[in-house]
């Protein structure tokens, strides 16, 4: 029973270490997410609170929490109170099988621990997969309970365009599952180690180019963010789904929105940028002789890898216009698909002949 | 340990089946259903069967209940549209069903278990080391034919499903 409680111990703490993780780089983001937008309009972004507006995350957070809760009359009280929490729960849940860091175990008392991911299983994808479509349900339904008409119409379109990109995300991420042979995320990052010509992006017989873009658009459209953001528009539903949420709750659904990028660019660098692995053969705290610090230099590579994919979030959102709504479905359906399908089959093909060659 | 899960798993999937017929509110029926694929995921998972518990979780409570739930909420169903006068068809099939579950709880439990058991014994190796492989390879051997034709009926439907919503395909182009 020691040992059980032992092992309780050690994924608590792992999970509590990788939740921190993930809400202060939430924070990160909303300061960053204006200042890069403000820098690339040329503004100075938030100022006011702390030097050049460092502070400003902890300002809104305390806003948010000090707010009126407010429940909006014929609502349904129960599923308007669940819905946040259902859509803040996928979004953390996914993080449980990605790899931060190098492959390796140490010893704690009798027990093997892997210190860099919370689970290695071996339908790590799918699982993210799976718990990423639930999000659509916290969606939904808050959109229903809040008995308002723009809520309503946002959520309903919320459903659409998740399913509908939730389809592309899958079958882009096919053909680095061909390529690697495996489910689970830890197997495909240590396949990519070895300089970035090894990653999947680039890998040789099948480079995934067309499925990263394919990745890399329907992921935006998942997470609901611009050019893709028509379940929260402004200019026609006033803010979507979250419209009669305030306080708190609205702090849940943003949270999850940010908890949601931060999982997709980790999911985007492990499997088509090569995980924690450094772009160049080996690490060079190893070559410089200090190679049980190369732990370090991997996790930095993938935070890196996860931080240039967030900011293309922003990038895209200072650029580009949203799309009008049935323009965002026949490019899901006809222009994505039809790409993401024929990079299966193509992959497949070459994975085939470079088989048989060998 | 595992016994505990199966009756856990076993009785939140039959009292949340119950509720999804039960409950007046054609949302929080679909919300029950929700929680039992869960829970029959749960029952995979289990049984080592992983890959079985995503895809559950993917197709059905993914992609299936949130269409429901979309239909559900566009149509907003009155409550009393909802209970058709069906009670005596259903009395009808249930009596089947009622001889056949006192057959398998009195008599034939033990050729069941045997049964089960002859099964489990082949790939059993297999299944331990990547769940996955094995379902892909026995689809891609064994039952191929059998996969084949699944997939041809799919495409069918599919294909019908698309005619028969867009009746107005022709009339666009002339």
């Amino acid at each position: 029973m020691t040992e059980f409680g032992l092992r309780l111990a050690i994924s608590m703490t792992q999970i509590a270490a990788v939740m921190g993780v993930v809400v202060i780089t939430v924070l990160i983001l909303t300061l960053a997410e204006r200042k890069v937008l403000g820098w690339m309009q040329d503004r100075m972004g938030p100022m006011e609170v702390g030097p050049y507006g460092i502070l400003q995350p902890f300002a809104d957070a305390i806003k948010l929490f000090f707010k009126e809760d407010i429940v909006p009359a014929g609502a349904n009280k129960f599923l308007f109170t669940m819905a946040p929490i259902l859509c803040l729960i996928p979004a953390f849940i996914g993080f449980a099988v990605i790899p931060w860091g190098p492959n390796q175990t140490f010893e704690v008392g009798g027990i093997t621990v892997r210190p860099f991911v919370i689970s290695d299983i071996n339908i790590g994808i799918l699982y993210i997969l799976a718990f990423a479509s639930l999000g659509a349900y916290g969606i939904i339904l808050g959109g229903w309970a809040s008995n308002s008409k723009y809520s309503l119409l946002g959520g309903l379109r919320s459903a659409a365009q998740i399913i509908s990109y939730e389809l592309n995300v899958g079958l882009s991420i096919v053909g680095v599952l061909i390529l690697g042979g495996s489910l689970s995320l830890v197997k495909i990052t240590d396949a990519q180690a070895g300089g970035f010509w090894n990653w999947y992006l680039f890998a040789l017989p099948a480079p995934q180019i067309f499925a990263f873009v394919v990745y890399v658009i329907s992921s935006v459209a998942e997470t609901n963010r611009v050019p893709f953001d028509l379940p929260e528009a402004e200019s026609e539903l006033v803010a979507g789904f979250f419209t009669e949420y305030s306080g708190l709750r609205f702090a849940f659904f943003f949270l999850a929105e940010y908890a949601n990028m931060v999982l997709v660019s980790c999911v985007a660098a492990a499997m088509f940028l090569g995980g924690w692995n450094a772009p160049y053969p080996g690490t060079i705290m190893a070559f410089i002789g200090l190679p049980s610090l190369a732990w370090v230099e991997n996790t930095m590579w993938f935070a890196v890898k996860t931080y240039s994919f967030l900011f293309l979030f922003f990038w895209l959102r200072a650029t580009l216009p949203r799309l009008r709504y049935d323009q965002l479905m026949r490019f899901g359906w006809k222009v994505l698909l039809p790409i993401a399908l024929g990079n299966i089959v193509v992959t497949a093909l070459a994975v085939f002949f470079y088989q048989q060659m060998k | 340990m595992s016994q505990l899960f199966f009756g856990y798993f076993a009785g939140m999937i039959a009292i949340t089946s119950i509720l999804v017929v039960a409950l007046r509110n054609p949302v929080y029926s679909a919300l029950s259903l929700l929680v039992m694929f869960f829970h029959v995921a749960g029952l995979f998972i289990t049984l080592h069967a992983e890959f079985l518990a995503a895809v559950q979780i993917i197709v059905y409570a993914g992609a299936i209940l949130v269409l429901y739930l979309f239909v559900v909420m566009i149509l907003n169903v009155a409550q009393d549209d909802r209970y058709h006068s069906q009670w005596r068809i259903a009395g009808v099939v249930c009596i089947p069903l009622l001889i056949e579950s006192m057959l398998l709880l009195s008599g034939g439990a033990g050729a069941v278990n045997t049964g089960s058991r002859s099964l489990q014994s082949g790939p059993q190796d297999a299944i331990d080391t990547d769940n996955t492989l094995a379902i892909g390879k026995t689809l891609f051997s064994t039952y191929l034919f059998p996969f084949e034709v699944a997939s041809l009926v799919l495409l069918v439907a599919m294909i019908g499903a698309i005619v028969l919503a867009k009746r107005d395909i022709g009339e666009h182009n002339t």
